[in-house]
């Protein structure tokens, strides 16, 4: 028997080894790494989400709501100096999509003052859909665990309660993000905070024991997952960064109880007081400043603010701004 | 004669017996066509009564079916397995906190049912636990109910109950390698069988000298474990992959597609977990729980019938079940139909005695039997009945011996006493290691519903007596100091049920399992004069366990830095590892918890005052 094979044997054999080959040249030449493992670091235009509304010249930039007798509830006082700001309305248009960023960080109750109070919350939950809200999503990248924070900080029954949608973070919910700041660039980012209309930062005024006070700017730490406890390191610059980063619509203050020691944790009923005060500003920095006052610190003692001012952020001069200060 | 159907198509090496044709039974219709088909110069008169859709579903032999009762039994049977199982991977799956809305910030956190409930249910960790404790443990008084059970069907929970049976079950039912008379084959009796009741001797006797560790044999514990802290994790880590793969992939609507299965799967019906859970090396797990698994192929349910203790101890019991197989070895005409489907290699074929001992009450072999040989009953005679298994009394002998010398052997090497594993953390509440080990089953309930993923199975920090126990890894979870769910789990008691109240120390010392050291060289403010301290932050005490040295330091460059270092104080600190969890000096924490100063232990301490050798236990 001939071993010779046939001539369309041959050319289908050759075919499908060229057919190989071309197919094997193919992937390499699409998956080359021309990179390498050194990619040069991108640079470019700082990232920066904007959520915020411009002041118009009449309203108020800051409001100050108090209680001199602390008989006012939470929630008067969180609708006293909304109202004073010139209403939700101001803020909140028809069909927003809103998202609310309260300090749901730790496995503390109301009482402890590690937590944004949970009648604040809601209040603020109310407010915008009245407004209009389409929708109100409440939520927070905490440090403990996640659904015991949520449960015992009183918020997620608070802003069930009033109909916001209570996001829990969850390692799917983040991206990586190029933020391109002078400290933070490639980190992962919560989705479920950046993905809004409108942003409104609602923190406590609390003790740090690094940065020394801690409410506004700080509470983007919220915005980020992955190796978050390196901030620390540097920790105004990055507070920084993620202020320039997240430009909230309004930024609400919970100054109702505050923790004076022991932050940003606390524990102990000793270490907190009750300050009987919330405030609204659209200006991050001032609001900061403004509310150090309230557990002792000074303003200037802070450097993220003054980094917050020098990059055009706000003023740690709150006085210069219109406040309205109003008694409840 | 090749094409001529046979009623038993699997015995074609065999020749027909004559009597399947010359009994006085109904003509068998269809035989007698295809053999017209196929002969049709063999003048045979075609039958008139034809019944087309009976050909379907043909019965071999005399073509009689099983009993209408026995067929509803079956049936009942399938139910109760998948309804098991089902109910089974359901509380597996459940054992995580997942809060509510509902719940006031005062509400204790506890599971809302008893996740458990299948282990509480479990004779042979009761029995264990009862030989090294001397007590029932609260919920496992329920396994006296399998018990009942056992006592008068027999091992219907093998049957009917187990999941890890009907796992199993359904593994040998999924295309085995054996068929037809090879099945048969692995279907018979074999001495093998005989393993599980010497393996149950042996760890009968380890028990009674303190060490309950042959519960890692046990059906459920083996299915909580590998359900827990294999399939669930690796299922999770798939589906996690798979859709951030087409998350990523820039195609928006394959995006959309992505989130909404995301928020379907992860919100809705929760089946992905907020965070990846990790355990340690549960490739071991997994890989044994496979091994079970694909023993299926060969031996049909080869792990119940040649390991299971649980199995075994039934099967000690079912020797005085009411219930049980009435045998007529005369109509048999060796047909074996009934191994076909045999789950526990009982022998119900004719000829030779049904093994009660080793049935598993599935009732296959009744249904499949064609001549009415296999009936059960209530009260069967018991001529044809072997009730108990024939074990060598030499090789139970070796058994006890080996079993009372395990302890001993594994004592004397350091593990326990003198070269204690500094990593060897034990759950908040964990009591004393000797009775910790005298009560710890091994399921894995206790790292399942933990919700920072802080225990994990040991590997051998606790010698081989501590497989599989649960210690902490803080640099994978810290132990939340509020949280008290892995005592509210445990079957058995080896991590007490304490409250909110003990575990922080309200109005009374907290629970601590452990201290944290500093490792001043790895340290950003001790060593590199670089501001930190999220150890100090994340510190859950009140007051702090960790307080910082204020000072001020000139570096390399003539710059004055502020410090903040990090200083533990060991009368306060409780060991949960927060600490070590959050330590930015990834690889080799400079801050890390050991279990000295655990208030299980009297003598694994380091200050005076919380050394006391005259306390008992």
């Amino acid at each position: 028997m001939s071993q010779a094979v046939s001539r369309r044997e041959a050319l289908v054999r050759i075919g499908k080894a060229a057919g190989v080959l071309a197919a094997g040249g193919a992937v390499a030449r699409l998956t080359f790494d021309r990179g390498g493992i050194d990619v040069e670091r991108q640079s470019g235009e700082r990232i920066v989400r904007d959520f915020g509304v411009r002041p118009d010249g009449e309203r108020a930039q800051m409001a100050i709501a108090r209680s001199a007798d602390g008989r006012a509830s939470p929630e008067a006082l969180t609708r006293a100096a909304v109202a004073a700001m010139g209403g939700m309305r101001r803020f909140v248009s028809r069909g927003d999509v809103v998202v609310i960023k309260p300090n749901i960080g730790w496995d503390r109750v109301p009482l402890q003052a590690a937590n944004t109070n949970p009648e604040v919350v809601a209040t603020i939950v109310e407010l915008c859909q009245d407004a209009g809200a389409k929708r109100v999503v409440v939520t927070d990248a905490s440090c403990n665990d996640p659904s015991r924070c949520f449960q015992r900080s009183g918020i997620w029954r608070a802003a069930h309660a009033k109909g916001a949608d209570v996001v829990l973070p969850a390692d799917r919910k983040f991206r990586r993000m190029r933020l391109r700041g002078d400290l933070l660039d490639d980190w992962p980012v919560y989705t479920a905070l950046v993905e809004a209309d409108k942003v409104i930062n609602v923190p406590i005024a609390k003790h740090h024991n690094l940065a020394g006070f801690t409410a506004a700017m700080k509470n983007w730490y919220g915005c980020l997952g992955g190796r978050r406890n390196q901030l620390h390191q540097s920790i105004d610059l990055s507070i920084a960064d993620l202020a320039t980063f997240m430009r909230p619509t309004l930024t609400v203050v919970d100054a109702y109880r505050v923790l004076l020691r022991n932050g940003p944790q606390g524990g102990n009923l000793d270490d907190t007081a009750r300050r009987n005060t919330v405030i609204a500003s659209i200006d991050q920095v001032a609001i900061d400043a403004f509310s150090a006052t309230l557990i002792g610190r000074d303003p200037e003692t802070l450097p993220y603010l003054k980094m917050g001012k020098e990059r055009g952020l706000g003023t740690t001069d709150w006085q210069s701004l219109r406040v309205r200060e109003v008694a409840v | 004669m090749e094409q001529l159907p046979r009623p038993i198509p699997w015995l074609s090496d065999r020749p027909t017996t004559p009597t399947v044709f010359a009994e006085p039974r109904p003509i068998r219709v269809e035989a007698i066509v295809a053999a017209t088909a196929s002969a049709p110069a063999v003048a045979i008169p075609v039958p008139v009564v034809v019944h087309p859709a009976k050909k379907k579903n043909k019965l071999p032999g005399s073509g009689i079916p099983a009993r209408t009762s026995i067929q509803i039994l079956r049936w009942a049977r399938r139910l109760a397995q998948a309804g098991f199982l089902l109910l089974f991977l359901f509380l597996v799956w459940r054992t995580e906190f997942r809060g509510t809305f509902a719940a006031d910030t005062a509400d204790a956190i506890r599971m809302p049912y008893p996740v458990e409930g299948f282990l509480l249910a479990d004779p042979f960790v009761a029995i264990l636990t009862f030989l090294s404790t001397h007590q029932i443990y609260r919920g496992l008084a329920w396994s006296v109910g399998i018990l009942a059970v056992t006592l008068v069907f027999g091992r219907v929970f093998c049957g009917w109950i187990c999941p890890l049976g009907t796992m199993l079950h359904i593994a040998s039912w999924v295309r085995p390698s054996r068929r037809g008379m090879k099945r048969i084959e692995a279907n018979k009796t074999r001495p093998y069988q005989h393993l599980k009741f010497y393996l149950l001797v042996g760890f009968v006797v380890a028990a009674v000298f303190g060490w309950v560790g042959g519960a890692i044999f046990d059906p459920i514990v083996i299915a909580v474990r590998s359900v827990g802290l294999a399939v669930i994790p690796a299922f999770g880590y798939v589906a996690e992959r798979a859709l951030q793969g087409v998350a990523s992939s820039n195609v928006p609507a394959l995006q959309t597609m992505s989130d909404a299965t995301y928020d379907f799967l992860g919100d809705t019906l929760a089946a992905i977990p907020a965070r990846q859970a990790y355990y340690h090396e549960t490739w071991l797990i997994g890989v044994l729980f496979i091994t079970v698994l694909v023993a299926n192929r060969f031996i049909p349910r080869f792990w119940c019938r040649a390991l299971c203790p649980l199995g075994a101890m039934l099967g000690v019991f079912s020797r005085f079940a009411l219930f049980g197989m009435k045998k007529d070895h005369a109509k048999c005409t060796d047909c074996n139909l009934c191994l076909v489907d045999c789950q526990g290699a009982d022998s119900p074929q004719g000829g030779v005695k049904w093994r009660q001992d080793e049935c598993h009450m599935c009732l296959n072999c009744e249904t499949a039997c064609p001549e009415d040989v296999i009936k059960f009953g209530f009260l069967p005679g018991r001529q044809k009945t072997q009730l108990q298994p024939d074990l060598d009394r030499r090789k139970v002998l070796a058994m006890a011996g080996a079993g009372a010398a395990f302890l001993p052997t594994t004592r004397v090497s350091d593990a326990l006493d003198r070269n204690y594993h500094d990593r060897l953390i034990r759950p908040p509440g964990a009591v004393e290691e000797r009775e910790f080990l005298e009560r710890c089953i091994r399921c894995a309930e206790c790292m399942k519903v933990c919700p920072n993923n802080a225990l994990h199975p040991a590997f051998f920090e606790g010698g081989i007596e501590g497989l599989w126990t649960p210690i902490l890894i803080a640099r994978i979870g810290y132990c939340e100091p509020s949280c008290v769910l892995c005592g509210d789990v445990c079957p058995t008691g080896a991590i007490q049920k304490i409250d909110e109240r003990q575990k922080l120390g309200i109005g009374q010392p907290p629970i601590r399992i452990g201290t944290a050291f500093y490792d001043r060289g790895r340290c950003l403010p001790w060593g590199m004069d670089t501001p930190c301290i999220v150890c100090e932050e994340f510190c859950p005490t009140s007051p702090k366990a960790i307080w910082v040295l204020e000072t001020d330091v000139v570096g390399r460059d003539g710059t004055t830095v502020h410090l903040q270092r990090p200083v533990v104080e060991p009368r306060l600190c409780i060991g949960c590892g927060a600490c070590e969890k959050v330590c930015p000096v990834q690889d080799d924490p400079a801050v890390y918890v050991t279990s000295i100063g655990e208030t299980r232990s009297r003598t694994n301490q380091i200050l005076l005052e919380n050394t006391n050798y005259n306390q008992t236990s």
